[in-house]
């Protein structure tokens, strides 16, 4: 029955998350920014918090825990409020595993998951978004085209996390170009496959630490068993509403560690014999980003209380999505306006986030829950 | 467990208030509109036998909020159950907002008056007077007063004053009063009551401030104007005189000492703030369903999952406008589920309330506005709900006002530094 208490379970690992981020990820989160890199040792000490990996049926050798889209939220806000880059980075295998897990037929769950219980994390990941303006999730450029048991795959991605090291790839693409949702088939495609061109290290406005590539896929050849839940498509309306819960869990984690940096800053500022704090046009305006935050927050908890009840929640998500996008954009604005000219400075993380979050808008099907 | 799963008592009572909100309030809206100052008798008696059968008083007399005395909570009594009797409320009052809000302020009940008696007063001052909603023979409301003409954010402003008699053991009530809800219906036309601020020791300040129930018809008290509005026309908006007007010794609320009495009269807006933002919703959702289904028999059709920059201007607006309904009522329900968990929710309460406040005075604006010379017609009653929204930014704490409490919370900051 109604209630936003967490369970023992959700605030363990609000906890785990919580102190990770705030030990690990935030006083590491500029250099690996200034960088371009998340450092090896990062990305195995998140990995082995075993957050991804614990969904794992036990017939595979996993923990068997129930995923939950809840509280996998709770998790990514955190994670997200200490750095998005290293919580995308540790999040990508999830992007090609958890599609296997919840669609994938047998054999492709015993080939892959057992990769998550590796000590190192898996060189899996997922290509969902393309390089044009208006991209659309119902409408993909990358086609697959029938031919004999399999498919071949056409067009181009980018955005692809941790792309550069990966090893299996799954690419989502409309069978027989055909739109909607309901004609969007995964398929999974190895390095090295003839027609597959990983393209070079991307460079965008935000996201600098997480490596991002493109993809250009020239008639890779695919076989009928490597296509999620045996194709010729899978339920990619489901995948993309975890992942929308996802993509506003990491939103409202951005948005809150801006708020919350402009809040103490407002604090200790003193302009014209007070701190800022004291004046309205800056308090009122933190306080409709806590409000703003509070929103999204709620509104992706119920999206993502709809998935785990086994509820279609198509819409729910997409309407959590739309709203927590705009949130993280309004409050990171308002954070560097906060800050004012030192706002503007690298010194201090919010231009980063500012960065980071203009990116939610673009960000679909770039994590998941 | 975070669980979004509406109580079954929740959604029956809405279920409840849904038929008499269709079945009766929507049937008056418009006349009621039309008619300011006249009384929608079906609407009154219709509520009247139910509150007489219990139904309103259960539901109003339910409002809590975490009393000074109430631990907090340790972990053995983690189990104990939650009653939702604040999420009830603000089901029920949501709906009938939904079917019009002014009749919903216009019903005989205790209202602001008689959740301050339910808050603040002693189980002795409860007995007294929140009885007659339930028992007395014809229709009672009961109303609050604490704005004046000089002071409406700044409550404790106020200049109205208490004398103590010490001959009678009276007070002597003078001041005037301004904005009160039911004011006439309370005092003047039936056997209600107001509860009237007053300050015993203006010097004392926030101190100083007390509260006093006056009974209908006391001596030494007027309804002086009753307002024409914007909207919410059904519902009385009086002004009352207080002119030496005496009022037993045991009608104060809360301690009559000069000390620390006006954070517990600010609590009672801890439980009713909510409420005032459930009413929002109901306008919101009101309008957020007309215009949903004149959109879609127009022909239009809401693309859920394309590309945000592919939907048209109307779908989007459409789009936000649900979630604006959805995210209010989220926020609203959180605050009555703390005041049910016995968790203190002062915060909570003033979010709910500026959020949507506002919120829901843009969805009803986007209504009117995407339906043109329709939603514009008085054919329609959206331009009504434009006009009886706007007041939920305005009562019970300004939007600006609420937004500063959420400020002075969030950082730590008192009255003398923000303000
Ligand atoms: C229909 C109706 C019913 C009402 N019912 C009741 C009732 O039953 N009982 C009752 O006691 N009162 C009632 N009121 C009064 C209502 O609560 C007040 O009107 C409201 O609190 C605002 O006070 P004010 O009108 O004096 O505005 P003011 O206090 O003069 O405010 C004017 C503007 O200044 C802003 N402002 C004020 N102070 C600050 C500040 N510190 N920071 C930023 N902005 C500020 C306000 O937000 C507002 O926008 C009712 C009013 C109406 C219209």
């Amino acid at each position: 029955m109604f209630s936003l208490e967490l369970s023992e379970e959700q605030r363990m690992i609000q906890d785990t998350a919580k102190s990770f981020a705030a030990e690990q990820l935030r006083p590491r989160a500029h250099e690996c920014d200034e960088k371009g890199a998340l450092p090896e040792d990062l990305l195995a000490s998140a990995w082995e918090l075993g957050l991804v990996s614990a969904v794992v049926p036990e017939e595979l050798g996993g923990g068997g825990m129930k995923r939950s889209a809840v509280t996998g939220a709770i998790m990514l806000e955190e994670l997200a409020w200490g750095d998005l880059a290293l919580a995308l980075a540790m999040v990508a295998p999830a992007l090609f595993a958890y599609p296997i897990l919840t669609q994938g037929t047998d054999q492709q769950k015993k080939k892959y998951l057992p990769l998550l219980l590796e000590s190192k994390p898996a060189p899996l990941t997922a290509a969902v978004i393309e390089p044009v303006i208006n991209f659309d999730l119902s409408e993909l450029t990358c086609q697959a085209k029938k031919k004999g048991a399999g498919y071949l795959l056409s067009g181009k991605k980018c955005l692809v996390p941790m792309g550069s090291t990966a090893q299996s790839f799954l690419v989502y693409a409309a069978v027989d170009g055909k739109p909607g949702y309901e004609n969007v088939g995964g398929f999974i495609v190895e390095r090295g496959q003839k027609g597959l061109k990983i393209g070079e290290r991307e460079r965008n406005m935000g996201l600098a630490a997480l490596d991002t590539v493109g993809l250009e896929l020239a008639e890779v050849e695919v076989g009928g068993d490597a296509v999620l839940a045996g194709g010729p498509s899978c339920d990619f309306g489901k995948l993309m509403s975890y992942s929308r819960v996802a993509l506003g869990a990491l939103a409202i984690g951005v948005a809150r560690a801006a708020q919350e940096y402009a809040l103490e800053y407002a604090k200790v500022r003193v302009a014209f014999g007070e701190p800022i704090a004291h004046r309205q046009a800056i308090s009122f305006m933190i306080a409709d980003d806590y409000m703003e935050i509070e929103s999204g927050r709620l509104l992706t908890w119920e999206a993502a209380f709809l998935l785990d009840a086994g509820k279609d929640a198509f819409k729910e998500a997409y309407l959590a999505k739309l709203y927590t996008d705009q949130v993280v954009i309004k409050v990171t604005d308002d954070a560097v306006q906060t800050l004012g000219g030192h706002g503007y400075i690298r010194e201090h993380p919010v231009e980063l986030w500012l960065r980071n979050g203009r990116g939610f808008t673009t960000f679909d099907g770039l994590a998941t829950v | 467990m975070i669980s979004f799963e509406v109580p079954a008592g929740v959604a029956n009572v809405s279920k409840l208030v849904h038929g008499l909100a269709m079945g009766v309030m929507r049937k008056w809206a418009r006349w009621a509109d039309d008619h300011e100052h006249e009384r929608c008798e079906e609407w009154v008696n219709t509520m009247w036998s139910l509150s007489k059968g219990g139904m309103m008083g259960s539901m109003t007399g339910g409002l809590s909020r975490k009393k000074k005395e109430d631990k907090p909570k340790e972990e053995g009594e983690k189990k104990k159950e939650v009653r939702y009797q604040n999420l009830i409320m603000a089901a029920a009052v949501e709906e009938l907002s939904w079917g019009d809000a002014g009749l919903y302020l216009a019903m005989p009940f205790m209202g602001l008056g008689g959740a301050a008696v339910a808050a603040a007063g002693t189980e002795a001052q409860r007995e007294k007077f929140l009885k007659r909603f339930t028992t007395a023979d014809k229709p009672v409301w009961g109303a609050m007063a604490i704005t004046e003409p000089g002071a409406g954010s700044d409550t404790a402003a106020i200049s109205a004053t208490a004398e103590l008699d010490p001959k009678t053991k009276e007070w002597i009530l003078n001041g005037e009063k301004i904005f009160v809800t039911q004011g006439k219906s309370s005092v003047e036309d039936s056997e209600g009551f107001v509860v009237a601020w007053a300050s015993r020791d203006r010097k004392a300040g926030r101190a100083g401030i007390k509260s006093f129930v006056v009974e209908h018809h006391t001596p030494g008290m007027k309804v002086t104007k009753v307002e024409h509005k914007l909207g919410i026309r059904a519902s009385d908006t009086a002004s009352i005189v207080f002119e030496d007007c005496r009022v037993p010794y045991e009608n104060v609320l809360g301690d009559p000492e000069v000390k620390e009495g006006f954070k517990g009269a600010m609590a009672t807006f801890d439980a009713t703030r909510p409420m005032v933002a459930a009413s929002a919703i109901g306008i919101g959702r009101a309008a957020l369903e007309r215009c949903q289904e004149l959109y879609e028999k127009n022909g239009g059709k809401l693309r859920y999952g394309i590309n945000p920059n592919r939907l048209t201007s109307a779908e989007r607006d459409l789009m936000m406008m649900e979630s604006q309904v959805r995210v209010s009522r989220l926020l609203t329900w959180k605050a009555a589920w703390m005041a049910d968990a016995g968790i203190h929710n002062n915060l909570e309460a003033s979010v709910s309330k500026a959020k949507t406040g506002k919120a829901i005075t843009w969805v009803t604006n986007k209504a009117v506005e995407l339906l043109g010379p329709v939603g514009y017609s008085k054919q329609e009653l959206l331009e009504k709900w434009l006009r009886d929204a706007k007041i939920n930014d305005i009562f019970e704490g300004t939007g600006q006002i609420n937004t500063l409490v959420v400020a002075r919370r969030i950082f730590g900051l008192g009255s003398k530094e923000l303000r």
